[in-house]
């Protein structure tokens, strides 16, 4: 739909946009990003004829911009633009009807039926056909964006050109005039070029993504290729962070505020017990992966509870009535990992482990009357839970990426098993070693400074720490269950 | 269902915008040959205008004098006011959608003064240039009208590239004194008449008969069907020029018409009137309020109601302090500059909250 070669073009004879070449297909979103002054308004000035390059070619259709007069151009590519402001009080119809100006024929530019349909269609498309009669000035940002857009759309455009169409608008605007533009492509065959501050806008609708800096493309290609940390970190000088996003296959881009950090230690967190429940505070934020009620998944928490529930404890929505337990201490749920166990406390194993630069706590409770060999698990019937619980915690100092999460969880989950296996912990059903209980909890919190860590397997340091430790506290509080309950 | 009721209403709507404005045009011209230091009765009037027009006797119950009185003073004096009337309000409304400005007009862009300049070198160098014979006054004004335009917007946009609306102003006012100077230098020079070249500036339609109503009626007809020809572009042109492009308008093509258009229409009013203020800025600002924005029809809303505006502010001018004439140019200043404050400041504060 769109070629441009080699091109180059600025204001007085300075490039702002040098040696582009590339193309747009029909029919996609293409999103053009980079930061101030990378040459996106120029480019698109000179995509819409209203700059001419200073050299290289646009090819439109597989003709160059320059030989389309005004009219032709305008049946082609339609524009929505950043602001557009009049001094006088249009209404909302003779503002859409703009667009059909390329359609009117003859000296007096009559119109026709076809145009006072196109009209309506696209008022009704975009929602402002309540307020046709009104003045444009008498609207909401939002709804002026939306009232560009239909006499965009009256221009029966083939390509339309966006800039920063979401700038002025509120979160639900964007996503609706995003989800229009979208529905529109799939559904007409449009091919949308747009310029784009909101990288996670551009990551979200965009099938292409141009990133320009200063002036040249710095790279082009689908968001998921796009949308990389170190790339944009160079374009953008920001610190910035990808994630998956949680709901879609696309990726978002996180900002990372450039703040003077405190030291974290794990010194610093301390322990508070009670027979009632064991809570771990911190004075910093953790991150957290972990299979907790409360705060599970990966997230962030300053305050860690072990809560001890009667074994009869039976709650049709638990989470509810955990949090409501949670703000009585008082404690936020939101900053808390919190689990439960029908396990005493006091039987609970505590190790701290300081050497080869790995500083680690590790907490563990262990309940094994319930204990269940994961191979054999499948003989068990449905809803045969007994009460038993192990809970394990580890707060670990070091920066942890989200493999070396994984990677702690599957040792710490292999000690666990090779503490129950030497203690002689048998499934009751099949006979053979347990591996664990049926509701065990791992939670691992990080401080996210200091080393940075890609993996905890058990052959790097801190994979070695965590075995080590999470058998020892499971083995600690299984003998201390023993003492004080001595074998039947 | 609702649609057609729509269409219907607005179409109606403009039959009757057009019926009430021309009806109103009538009576004021009726209202202008009427009153004067000898009265003369509406029936009569009428009767003396239809007669001439359609070329039967006027009857005998009127008194010849009075026929004379109507047909070579007050008539050619009421149609003059009302063509000049016309031709500003109309280039003001061209000016105003062309530049985005609700604050532009012949009088407050400098074009009014630049025209000046030119007639007054026309009349007391007594200049005539061959070919062009009687019509090198409204021609020679045009010229220099065109020229100061040019000039200003030129400036304003060395100023500031995006022609905000207190740029233009400023950049009018700055060639308004400059040309005003040069204007007063070459009276002083003339030396004597000054009383009446100042009367002249000040503007007045007083004492022109037929050969002015002559002088100027084809420029307006000319200056009406270029801007017409250009509505629909001046609509898209109060957006931006960069908006008007990206819908497909020339606007090199349509800028340069417009302003063409507007300088003939400003440059044969001065001609033959001298500089008369604020009409082009006031009549458009009424039309806009009572008809919209739509310049297909703005446009020939506003002329209209220009020429009913003139034809009673004249009216008003010469009876107020009778028998001494008002010059009709310090009329629409009185009138005009307040309007054009309430105009600068709601477009201030609009501008603030928006």
């Amino acid at each position: 739909m769109i070629q441009i070669q080699q091109l180059t073009g600025g204001y007085d004879g300075k490039p702002v946009v040098k040696d582009l070449s590339f193309s747009i297909e029909k029919g996609k979103i293409t999103g053009i990003i980079g930061p101030n002054g990378s040459g996106k308004t120029t480019l698109m000035k000179m995509i819409n004829g209203m700059l001419s390059p200073q050299s290289g070619e646009i090819l439109i259709k597989g003709i160059p911009v320059s030989s389309y007069s005004a009219k032709d151009l305008a049946r082609i590519i339609a524009v929505l633009p950043q602001h557009a402001e009049s001094s006088f009080d249009f209404t909302v119809r003779e503002v859409v009807a703009l667009g059909r100006y390329p359609f009117y024929k003859g000296l007096l530019k009559q119109s026709s039926p076809k145009d006072e349909e196109m009209v309506q269609r696209s008022m009704e498309f975009t929602g402002v056909q309540h307020f046709a009669e009104k003045s444009i000035q008498s609207l909401s940002g939002g709804e002026r964006q939306r009232v560009l857009l239909a006499k965009a759309l009256a221009q029966e455009p083939e390509i339309l050109l966006l800039d920063e169409p979401t700038n002025h608008l509120d979160l639900s605007y964007q996503m609706k005039l995003m989800d229009l533009l979208k529905d529109w492509v799939q559904g007409c065959q449009l091919t949308v070029v747009a310029i784009l501050h909101d990288l996670n806008i551009a990551s979200l609708y965009c099938d292409q993504v141009l990133l320009l800096d200063g002036g040249k493309e710095k790279a082009i290609g689908k968001p998921g290729d796009i949308m990389d940390s170190n790339l944009l970190e160079g374009v953008y000088d920001t610190k910035l962070s990808r994630q998956e996003h949680p709901q879609k296959p696309k990726p978002l881009i996180a900002l990372v505020p450039a703040e003077r950090e405190e030291q974290k230690k794990i010194e610093d967190i301390k322990l508070q017990a009670s027979n009632e429940s064991m809570v771990f505070r911190s004075p910093y934020f953790l991150k957290t992966m972990s299979s907790a009620l409360i705060g599970g998944g990966f997230g962030w928490a300053n305050t860690f509870v072990n809560r001890h529930v009667d074994r009869n404890y039976n709650c049709d929505d638990a989470h509810s009535e955990y949090e409501a337990y949670l703000r009585s201490l008082p404690v936020n749920p939101n900053e808390t990992v919190g689990m439960m166990t029908a396990a005493r406390l006091e039987d609970a194993g505590v190790v701290s482990i300081e050497k080869e630069g790995i500083k680690l706590l590790a907490a563990a409770t262990s309940g094994t009357s319930n204990a269940v060999d994961a191979a054999q698990s499948w003989q068990r019937k449905a809803g045969s839970v007994a009460v038993g619980t192990i809970n394990i915690w580890l707060f670990l100092e070091g920066q942890l990426t989200d493999e070396a999460f994984v990677q702690a969880m599957m040792t710490a989950t292999e000690a666990k098993a090779s503490a129950l296996r030497d203690y002689e912990i048998k499934d009751p059903i099949s006979g053979t070693m347990a591996t664990g209980t049926s509701t065990d909890s791992l939670c691992i919190a990080s401080t996210q400074q200091g080393k940075r860590m890609s993996y905890a397997g058990t052959i790097t340091p801190m994979g070695k720490a965590i075995g080590h430790a999470v058998y020892q506290t499971v083995g600690k509080a299984i003998e201390n269950y023993r003492k004080r309950m001595p074998r039947s | 269902m609702q649609k057609p009721s729509i269409r219907k209403y607005t179409k109606s709507k403009i039959i009757v915008s057009y019926t009430a404005v021309l009806l109103l045009l009538g009576l004021a011209i009726a209202l202008g040959i009427s009153v004067g230091s000898i009265p003369i009765p509406l029936f009569h009037v009428v009767q003396i205008l239809g007669a001439k027009l359609f070329h039967y006797p006027v009857p005998a119950s009127i008194d010849s004098s009075i026929v004379n009185i109507v047909m070579e003073i007050r008539f050619p004096r009421v149609i003059l006011a009302m063509l000049v009337g016309c031709s500003l309000a109309l280039a003001g409304t061209a000016f105003q959608g062309l530049l985005k400005n609700p604050l532009a007009d012949p009088y407050t862009l400098g074009v009014s003064s630049g025209s000046a300049l030119g007639a007054v070198a026309v009349l007391f160098f007594g200049i005539q240039l061959p070919v062009l014979g009687n019509f090198t006054l409204p021609v020679v004004s045009i010229i220099t009208g065109f020229l100061t335009l040019v000039g200003v917007i030129y400036f304003a946009r060395l100023v500031q590239r995006s022609l905000a609306v207190e740029t233009i102003i400023l950049a009018g006012i700055l060639s308004s004194s400059f040309i005003g100077a040069l204007t007063s230098l070459l009276i002083a020079l003339t030396g004597d008449e000054l009383r009446q070249i100042i009367g002249w500036l000040l503007g007045s339609v007083s004492m022109r008969g037929w050969p002015y109503v002559q002088l100027i009626t084809p420029f307006l007809a000319a200056g009406l069907i270029i801007l017409l020809a250009s509505a629909r572009e001046l609509n898209a042109l109060s957006f931006g020029r960069q908006d008007a492009r990206s819908i497909g308008v020339d606007v090199k093509k349509h800028t340069s018409l417009v302003l063409f258009g507007a300088s003939l229409l400003t440059g044969s009013a001065v001609a033959v009137s001298g500089t008369i203020g604020f009409v082009g800025l006031v009549i458009p600002h009424m039309a806009r309020m009572i008809w919209g924005v739509d310049h297909r029809h703005l446009l020939p809303l506003s002329t209209i109601l220009g020429g009913v505006f003139l034809v009673l502010v004249d009216l008003i001018a010469r009876t107020i302090i009778s028998p001494t004439e008002l010059p009709i140019g310090v009329l629409t200043a009185i009138i005009g500059s307040p309007i054009f404050a309430v105009i600068f400041i709601r477009y201030r504060r609009r501008k603030v909250t928006t």
